[in-house]
């Protein structure tokens, strides 16, 4: 039995876990199924609906290029409490109706935000898209934000930091090096946000996040179903098509508070009660900008997968196996961000080792790699993934809408889908060795290492790293 | 009331026309007895295959706790002649994923390829071997058995899984339902090569198998796999019998932790696969804590006092009775009155029952999104293996919406009256404040 938890954030930990799950981040679409359709409404509201007539369901997705990289210093967190608050109700639609609607409708919904975004959902039968553009609609401008809602909702997102990070010793370690990794980039704060700025954050700040970011001519419209496109359409002008467009930066001229060439090596030490050490390096790495022109997010790809891509790419292979350094290892990267990239190793060491030994093997596997390049064959698996995980994408309708929703709201396009698959196809053994000794280099990395203490000891403030009640 | 109810009728009926028939199970033997659940589906150049033995956890004592889950991991770490590397390479070229599935009844071993022939023979190849002709090499046995026994060492640290274990432990007592599926690092160090095998030879036996097929093959291709992959099971039939479920010792532990917050469960013996009580109780756990944001937990708990981020209820429905669990984490300073409240909740809840509008509303969540229960081959698979594993009835889905239908208030009020006592439940406060 699943418990849905409203507002999950797709944390860096998460996203690492998820690369190392399905081994890599690729897109979907070829020919046979490309079928999206781009309607545009007047007020600036995007909308692409994707015909998938094998149920009678439908998914509606709405994509707000608003994320935690917009937010300032002492607001941190405040796109994800927005977000919260997003269920508490409007005029016409009092606070819990919204989930109640969509519930008696048999219906499923959540919300997520992440770095670039905050995107909210229903899925339900697909005679009830009607219900799902008018709640989702009348929320865009009519949400009440009240002291009341906001005291308690507050509450809860504490509670949630709490289960999330501060009592997870692997989600502390990646937040805390995120904040080393980054001096000037706002991907140095947790999405969640500080404790203390959470402690501190009151109803006006969320208002003011609202009336900055919601709007129209800032959002996407993601349909994925069996609906015809032409009716979803009539159907978002219906509802969509009455709310005015506000003034608000697009994301081109969004300050890029681009980071600073890191200049050496960075360490940092995590202690938190745990029993197992644990590992990860994180290297700076460049992201898509132009899916047609650029290459080296595509072999930096390609390198995370002939690592990390399958039970027998090298890491498991070597040091798990073989060479028995690692309980587990992986490497993941993410082509497609507004911010900048990051490619990681990371890894639990095995009994009897430690920490260091874990970071001089997955160094071994590098020098390895940049002296002697991948096999054809390696690079042939890993494409072989490529090819059959895009077809196994398009068996989840909630996939296939936040892949158009994520590439949209980062600044790329949907159609750059089919671009990125060829792309992938085309890279070289020589291209893999070439991103890999450019980016893999000790003067911009950061290592940071799990020190874990027992339980019995009492630690001072192991976790927010802020104040505590 | 007759407004509503007839909304309820039309659901029903919306949902007759367009879901009933569209599960077109069709269901055979092979030679070797093993019953097979297909259903064609042309819609994606997908085949998915799940393979269901009866080696789940409860096939465990205290002193081989473990076992069943290091058998089915090392399934394919070495079969059919065929060393891990080669398994792992075969399937990776072919870009097919081979999982896992596995609790206290269940041992499932699953496969997705894409269905060009190319790709689906390398794939079923290796899938046969692996089920079929498991080597258990010693040296990968030592390796994988103390990388389990270092994730436990691991886990045993981390509150979440500290209660879920002590939880089990105490609502199950001797019953092996109470063995922790990982195992237990003294009874894991013990096992050896032989005990695998025997699990093995025992109870993946050909004629107590399940296949589920879904995807874009044939009835006659679909055969055909199905022969392929069961001819050389071990043969025979297994005649399983567990021991009955018996109620808990009603107890609460409460257990020191680090962490900030408390990780709090509530558990009673709950739901069996064919419990005549299935229906109001499924209905009656939506109402309490199962449907997500509108249920009487979320509401008493989170959105009216902010208490925690995530509160639930919950059946796991099993051979036996699986558990029923009432689960949140919150400060730990606000532990025992998050505790109490909970309590209240359910207590009334078993007092007095759901109302009306609260079973209509359940009702037409149930009935109205059946629809994307099954809007996958991955979903529709995972229903065929679980038709097929507890011999539930084909037309199984369609009796569900059916069933959930007829659900009156008195019925789920008697239910949970007969089934749950909050009186008799153990409860586990991993995190619970220190004394000062």
């Amino acid at each position: 039995m699943s418990h849905n938890h409203r507002a999950s954030i797709l944390s860096l930990g998460l996203k690492i876990a998820l690369a190392a799950m399905t081994s890599l981040v690729i897109p979907l679409s070829s020919g046979a199924y490309a079928n999206p359709h781009e309607f545009k409404l007047a007020n600036g509201l995007k909308l692409i609906v994707k015909e998938d007539h094998r149920s009678p369901v439908v998914i509606s997705q709405i994509w707000y290029k608003a994320g935690s990289i917009d937010e300032l210093n002492g607001a941190t967190g405040v796109a994800h409490v927005l977000e919260h608050m997003m269920f508490k109700g409007t005029e016409r639609v009092p606070g819990g109706e919204f989930s109640k609607r969509i519930a008696a409708a048999g219906g499923r919904e959540n919300a997520f935000t992440g770095r670039d975004y905050t995107a909210y959902f229903q899925q339900l039968h697909k005679s009830r898209l009607p219900l799902a553009m008018e709640l989702e609609s009348d929320r865009m401008r009519n949400l009440i934000l009240t002291k009341e809602e906001f005291s308690k909702e507050i509450q809860v997102v504490m509670e949630e930091r709490r289960l999330r990070t501060d009592d997870k010793p692997h989600a502390l370690v990646h937040e805390k090096m995120m904040a080393a990794a980054y001096q000037a980039h706002p991907y140095q704060r947790p999405i969640i946000g500080w404790m203390n700025d959470l402690e501190n954050m009151r109803v006006r700040d969320a208002k003011e996040w609202y009336d900055r970011w919601y709007a129209p001519n800032n959002a996407i419209l993601v349909v994925v179903g069996d609906v015809k496109p032409k009716e979803v359409f009539a159907l978002a002008q219906k509802y969509y098509g009455g709310i005015m467009p506000r003034p608000l930066v697009p994301l081109a001229l969004r300050k890029p508070q681009t980071e600073p060439v890191q200049v050496g090596i960075k360490r940092l030490t995590v202690k938190a009660p745990a029993k197992l050490p644990y590992l990860t390096m994180g290297y700076h790495a460049p992201t898509l900008r132009n899916a047609s022109s650029d290459w080296e997010p595509y072999a930096l790809e390609m390198l995370a997968g002939v690592l990390d891509g399958n039970e027998s790419a090298r890491l498991n292979k070597e040091l798990v196996r073989e060479r028995r350094i690692a309980n587990s290892t992986g490497a993941g990267y993410d082509s497609t961000a507004r911010g900048p990239g990051m490619f990681y190793l990371y890894g639990t060491p095995s009994e009897g080792k430690t920490t260091s030994d874990l970071e001089t093997a997955l160094r071994g596997e590098m020098e390895k790699l940049i002296l002697d390049g991948v096999t054809e064959e390696e690079l042939a698996r890993v494409k072989a993934q490529v090819v059959a995980s895009h077809v196994f994408r398009l068996d989840s309708m909630f996939y296939q809408a936040m892949q158009i929703g994520q590439l949209e709201s980062v600044g790329l396009s949907y159609r750059d889908l089919e671009v990125m698959v060829k792309k992938l196809q085309a890279v070289t053994a020589e291209q893999v060795r070439e991103v890999a000794k450019k980016y893999v280099k000790d003067d911009s990395l950061t290592v940071a290492v799990l020190d874990p203490q027992p339980l019995e000891q009492k630690l001072p403030s192991a976790g927010s790293g802020g104040l505590r009640h | 009331m007759q407004v509503t109810r007839l909304l309820v009728v039309l659901l029903l009926s919306i949902y007759s026309q367009l879901a009933l028939a569209t599960l077109p199970i069709q269901l055979w033997q092979t030679s070797a007895g093993t019953w097979v659940y297909f259903v064609e589906s042309r819609g994606l150049p997908i085949l998915d295959i799940s393979v269901d033995f009866d080696a789940g956890s409860s096939t465990d004592t205290p002193e081989t706790s473990g076992r069943a889950n290091l058998t089915l991991q090392l399934l394919s770490l070495g079969a059919g002649g065929l060393s891990e590397d080669q398994i792992a390479k075969s399937l990776a070229d072919v870009g097919a994923e081979l999982g896992g599935r596995f609790d206290q009844d269940r041992a499932g071993v699953s496969l997705r390829t894409l269905s060009s022939t190319r790709e689906r023979n390398q794939a079923l190849d290796i899938l046969g071997r692996v089920i079929q002709r498991p080597e258990f090499p010693e040296d990968v046995l030592e390796r994988e058995r103390t990388r389990v026994i270092t994730g436990l060492k691991d886990v045993d640290t981390k509150p979440d899984h500290i209660a879920n274990h002590t939880l089990k432990k105490m609502l199950y007592g001797s019953h092996p339902y109470g063995l922790r599926s990982s195992g237990e690092i003294a009874s894991l160090e013990l096992l050896q090569r032989k005990d695998l095998l025997e699990l093995y030879q025992s109870r993946y036996l050909a004629a107590s198998a399940v296949i589920s097929i879904m995807g874009d093959v044939s009835r006659v291709e679909a055969a055909a796999i199905a022969e392929a992959l069961t001819q050389d099971l071990p043969p025979g039939k297994l005649n399983v019998t567990l021991p009955a479920v018996v109620a808990p010792v009603a107890e609460t532990r409460r257990i020191a932790h680090p962490a900030s917050q408390s990780h709090i469960i509530l558990a009673y013996p709950g739901l069996r696969r064919d419990d005549p009580d299935f229906f109001p109780l499924v209905v009656g756990n939506y109402i309490l804590g199962g449907g997500g944001f509108v249920s009487r937990l979320m509401q008493e708990i989170r959105q009216n006092r902010g208490l925690a981020y995530s509160v639930y209820s919950s059946f796991s429905p099993l051979r036996q009775e699986g558990p029923f669990e009432i689960g949140l984490q919150t400060k730990k300073e606000q532990s025992e009155e998050s505790l109490r409240i909970t309590q209240q909740v359910l207590a009334k809840f078993i007092a007095g029952g759901p109302t009306q509008k609260e079973l209509i509303s359940a009702k037409q969540n149930i009935i109205g999104g059946f629809p994307l229960r099954l809007d996958s081959n991955k979903k529709i698979v995972d229903h065929l293996a679980m038709i097929g594993f507890y011999n539930l009835p084909l037309t199984y889905l369609d009796d569900y919406v059916k069933a959930i239908g007829k659900v009156t208030t008195l019925q789920v009020k008697k239910a949970f009256q007969r089934r749950i006592k909050p009186e008799g439940m153990v409860t586990v406060v991993v995190g619970a404040v220190e004394k000062k």
